[in-house]
């Protein structure tokens, strides 16, 4: 743990930011009928978001260990 | 479609399953294993995508929208958090050998056999209606797929039970599981082959899933965009693509979310493969986000398929069959088969890993417990167990599996797919409190996962069980509707009038209050055992305990001197630091501390010192903090000096207690001895004294009356019998006397009349004392003196004639009259006068050279008849020349004389020589 207590603390940023963001009340800010490039804009959110949130782990995770 | 083909293709599929894992088994045992690499690991975690994804996403898409995802998106978010709770599982697992979710919950808490009994019933209670999912779709997929290229929903109506694919496929599954299972057992429980097999197949369902979902995005509609556009058109469909208004879909939501990300550490086929047969725990960073990404993928087609299936099929179609049906409706065989396998291969997967797992725990944790008590299977006596234990493996397996089969046959069609697979998820995540709890929360006892775990799960059957037995019509409608015995507040689905919550929600709410409620509550209430407190405390501390198995990951880094010298420094002191550190550098051949390589050696020899000072664990964290550049808090470094000189003091204040301990009790028990010896002589003492009187006495009271009772006694008679009288009276006045002085010296209590004095003026008083004596036994007496001048000496003078004299008539009791010769010598040693006086008498015997100078004792006195001394004499002597500082000991050989010898300390120039006192 303790060598690696930054890591874990950047991945538990990302679990709550991916709480929040794939969550009531923000998705429900995102219900809209909208449409981005053909797609609604709920269903691009939560896919946006989504590989939003699998892309900061990544990033946190494979980035060079200094 | 003619239904050999199909079975065929399964086959052929199945056999290069086979293959797959056979070859994985191979390589392992060559040491290549396949399966060591993170993204066999990341693709093999995606086991969790069933047939329940592959079919039931687009059911449950097209009836509840966006509704599907939490189930992937709770997952998703657990990720994240693995790097906390699954790295320490799967450390403990490893650390402590776990094979199975039941072992892991029951090796925490004081390795219970009822606690791993009571999780493998309720894993398997809950998994087997998700198994039967898998049979009933993979089966219905090769009915559906076997009238193409008609799109017929199979009948409702359960066909005859030889006809039925549903029991070929348990049947099949089965005996294919059993070859992957248990071909050879290992301690560890991993199944390399099986391993790669899964990855395989994960691989194959994502291909499959994404050709469907392209061909029918790409080739029926025009995109994404046509789809959406499409589906906005239709009043029918609109309300899929938000989430719904009312229905409580916010609410479903985070529930949803809640219970996948529980079930994704706790399911048994999540913790068989991502823990039992993880190979190398730095695996799972790169599964943190390639396993979510898998999930992505599989699901970005999803809402496209279920919507394109809708607008494309009347309600005749089952939404959950939309991935086979419709490239069977655009005439597209090839892409139908491709879809069956991928179907076959999410069944299959989640099907081989759930029954191995369970098969794992049914047979460590319920039957071989039960086993090993009958006494009369003598199992315990029984050098080798794998053959019986092979084939509990192999009955578990096929018992699960006919369960399935069982369930499968019974529940019918009553239950969509991901409904099923919702009740089996919420009774597997009652696991999570325990599982939670042992984890990270010391405090909980064994009665207390007990009674979360039956709380947990009564709630479970109770809110999801007994109302899905409803509604496959085995119990009365009217327990849901008016509640058991029409009591409203027991309502199953609306528990104390709770409502407003989808069932799922309803029951996790529950049953997790229950189980969460319990545990913590019953847990404080008790207390828990030396085993339990032992085993929370391996799992909870279980990174500070298994540093070591970081160690070759450690020593590849390094660390400059300038950093380990003062870290050492603030541990060993700055100097001794140095002076290590510039030995250590001599011994490398360089100058100076600063020439030393910051290599791996150098960063073991500071953990070495470091280890020597504050023990080997805490060095290794110290080390370690520092070697990764970063540095350790503060709360860290204190913690761990507090505790390791806290443990020094306190063993360091031990020992020396320990050893005050000793010494008094070996003080006391010297003292004691002391005080005995001492009684004992002051009996002696009381005794011999009472008889030394009454020998005298007796004699003197027999002549007495002779003398009194015969008045005609002649004269000279009497006048010898009054002679005898006189001496014996005086023996005893002496021995009185000699007595009362005696005790008067060793009470301290006599008065001494200290005088410088000439010996040789004593000696001379002496002799001519006792002159007498000599003459009348006729025994020589001479004198060795020489004529210069001897140094005075203090003494009393007339106690130190009173030993003289004492010395002189002993001399002549002992000698033969006529015969003796006795000669005094005189001389000066260092710092002292020595006086010696010989005889030649019969001589003493070297043991009995220190008993002479005690109380009463008269050695000898058996040999001449001679002695008639009192027996105090001698003790008298010997105290009296002690109080002088001098020293009274004796000579002699049997037969060869003695020579009695005192000396007295010479008066020291220029001051008064202090006396040394006796006692």
């Amino acid at each position: 743990m303790r060598r690696s207590g930054i890591t874990g603390q950047r991945l538990a940023a990302v679990f709550l930011l991916g709480c929040v963001l794939l969550n009531y009340p923000i998705l429900s800010l995102f219900a809209r009928p909208i449409v981005i490039a053909g797609i609604p804009l709920l269903y691009a959110f939560l896919f946006g978001s989504w590989a939003l949130v699998i892309a900061l782990m990544a990033l946190v995770i494979e980035r060079p260990r200094d | 479609m003619q239904g050999w083909v199909l079975v065929i293709v399964a086959f052929a599929y199945l056999g290069m399953l086979f293959a797959v894992a056979s070859w994985g088994d191979r390589r392992a045992e060559a040491g290549r294993s396949i399966i060591a690499n993170p993204w066999t690991y990341a693709l093999s975690l995606a086991v969790y995508c069933s047939t329940w994804t592959f079919y039931g996403s687009v059911g449950r898409a097209a009836s509840n929208g966006i509704g599907f995802l939490p189930i992937y998106l709770g997952p998703t978010l657990m990720a994240a958090l693995w790097w906390y709770a699954m790295r320490k599982i799967i450390r403990i697992s490893k650390a402590y050998r776990i094979t199975s979710i039941a072992d892991f919950i029951a090796t925490r808490y004081g390795k219970s056999q009822i606690l791993g009994g009571l999780v493998t019933v309720i894993a398997v209670l809950g998994v087997v209606p998700y198994i039967s999912l898998q049979l009933k779709a993979i089966s219905r997929s090769f009915v559906i797929l076997r009238n193409y290229p008609d799109v017929v929903m199979p009948a409702q109506a359960v066909a005859p039970f030889l006809n039925d694919t549903g029991l070929y496929i348990a049947l099949i599954l089965a005996a294919f599981t059993i070859l992957f299972g248990t071909r050879h057992l290992d301690a560890t429980e991993r199944h390399e082959g099986m391993v790669a097999a899964i990855a395989f197949e994960s691989v194959v369902k994502l291909v499959a899933f994404l050709a469907v979902g392209a061909f029918v995005t790409f080739g029926v509609y025009h995109g994404f965009g046509d789809i959406f556009r499409l589906a906005e058109q239709s009043e029918r469909l609109r309300p899929l693509l938000t989430v719904p208004a009312s229905g409580g879909s916010y609410a479903t939501w985070p529930f949803l979310t809640f219970l996948s990300m529980l079930t994704i550490l706790v399911l048994p086929r999540q913790f068989q493969i991502s823990v039992v047969e993880n190979v190398d725990e730095d695996h799972l960073r790169r599964a943190i986000w390639l396993f979510p990404l898998y999930m992505l993928l599989i699901n970005i087609f999803v809402l496209p398929l279920a919507l394109g299936g809708l607008m494309l099929f009347g309600p005749g179609v089952d939404a959950d069959t939309f991935v086979l049906t419709l490239p069977m409706a655009q005439q597209k065989g090839a892409l139908a088969l491709l879809a069956f396998v991928g179907g076959l291969s999410a069944g299959t997967g989640m099907v081989i890993v759930e029954t191995i797992a369970l098969s794992t725990m049914v047979c460590n944790d319920l039957v071989m417990p039960v086993l090993l008590r009958w006494r009369w299977l003598r199992l315990n006596e029984r050098t080798d167990l794998s053959r019986p234990l092979r084939l509990i493996r192999r009955c578990a397996i096929t018992g699960i599996l006919v369960l399935g089969y069982i369930h499968f046959r019974a529940a019918g069609e009553s239950y969509a797919l991901v409904a099923t697979g919702l009740i089996s998820f919420a009774a597997v995540a009652q696991f999570a409190p325990a599982m939670f709890g042992s984890i990270y929360w010391r405090g909980g006892t064994h009665s207390g996962a007990i009674a979360g775990l039956c709380g947990g799960f009564a709630v479970w059957a109770y809110t999801l069980l007994l109302p899905s037995f409803v509604k496959s019509g085995w119990l009365p409608g009217s327990f849901l509707s008016a509640g058991p015995l029409g009591i409203g507040l027991l309502k199953p689905q609306e528990l104390f009038g709770l409502s407003g919550m989808d069932e799922i929600s309803h029951c996790l709410f529950w049953s997790m209050l229950v189980n969460v409620g319990l545990h913590v509550g019953v847990s404080l209430i008790g207390r828990q055992s030396a085993d339990e407190t032992e085993q929370a405390t391996l799992f909870v501390d279980v990174f500070r305990r298994t540093q070591e198995l970081e160690r070759s990951a450690f020593w590849r880094g390094s660390a400059p001197v300038a950093d380990l010298l003062p870290l050492i420094g603030r541990f060993l002191g700055p100097d001794r630091a140095r002076e290590a550190f510039l030995a250590y550098a001599r011994r490398q051949g360089v100058e100076s501390l600063e020439d030393l390589e910051p290599d791996a050696e150098l960063v073991a020899f500071a953990e070495n010192q470091l280890a020597g000072a504050i023990g080997g664990a805490s060095a290794r964290v110290m080390i370690a903090s520092l070697v990764q550049q970063q540095p350790p808090g503060i709360d860290e470094v204190m913690n761990i000096l507090d505790e390791a000189s806290q443990v020094r003091a306190y063993s360091h204040r031990l020992e020396q207690k320990s050893r005050e301990l000793e010494d008094a009790s070996r003080e006391l028990r010297a003292a004691n001895e002391q005080l005995k010896e001492l009684d004992r002589m002051k009996d002696d003492f009381v005794s011999t004294v009472t008889h030394e009187l009454r020998t005298p006495l007796t004699s003197i009271r027999a002549f007495s009356e002779i003398l009194l009772e015969d008045p005609e006694i002649h004269l000279p008679e009497r006048k010898r019998f009054l002679a005898i009288i006189v001496k014996e009276t005086q023996r005893l006045t002496r021995l009185i006397n000699q007595v009362l002085e005696l005790a008067k010296i060793e009470s301290g209590s006599a008065e001494w009349h200290t005088t410088e004095m000439d010996v040789k003026d004593v000696i001379r008083e002496s002799v001519e004392a006792v002159s007498q004596l000599f003459r009348e036994s006729g025994i020589e007496l001479s004198m060795a003196m020489n004529g210069e001048a001897i140094p005075l000496v203090r003494a009393d003078r007339d106690r130190l004639m009173q030993v003289l004299i004492n010395l002189l008539s002993n001399a002549v009791n002992v000698c033969l009259p006529n015969q003796g010769r006795v000669e005094i010598r005189l001389g000066v040693g260092a710092g002292a006068l020595r006086v010696d006086i010989q005889d030649n008498g019969p001589g003493i015997n070297p043991a009995d050279h220190e008993t002479v100078f005690e109380k009463f004792r008269q050695v000898g006195d058996t040999l001449t008849g001679k002695l008639r001394g009192t027996g105090l004499g001698l003790p008298i002597s010997r105290r009296i020349i002690e109080h002088f500082g001098g020293r009274l000991w004796v000579q002699s050989e049997l037969g060869q004389g003695a020579t009695f010898s005192f000396t007295l300390p010479l008066q020291r120039e220029g001051g008064q020589r202090p006396l040394q006192l006796a006692r």
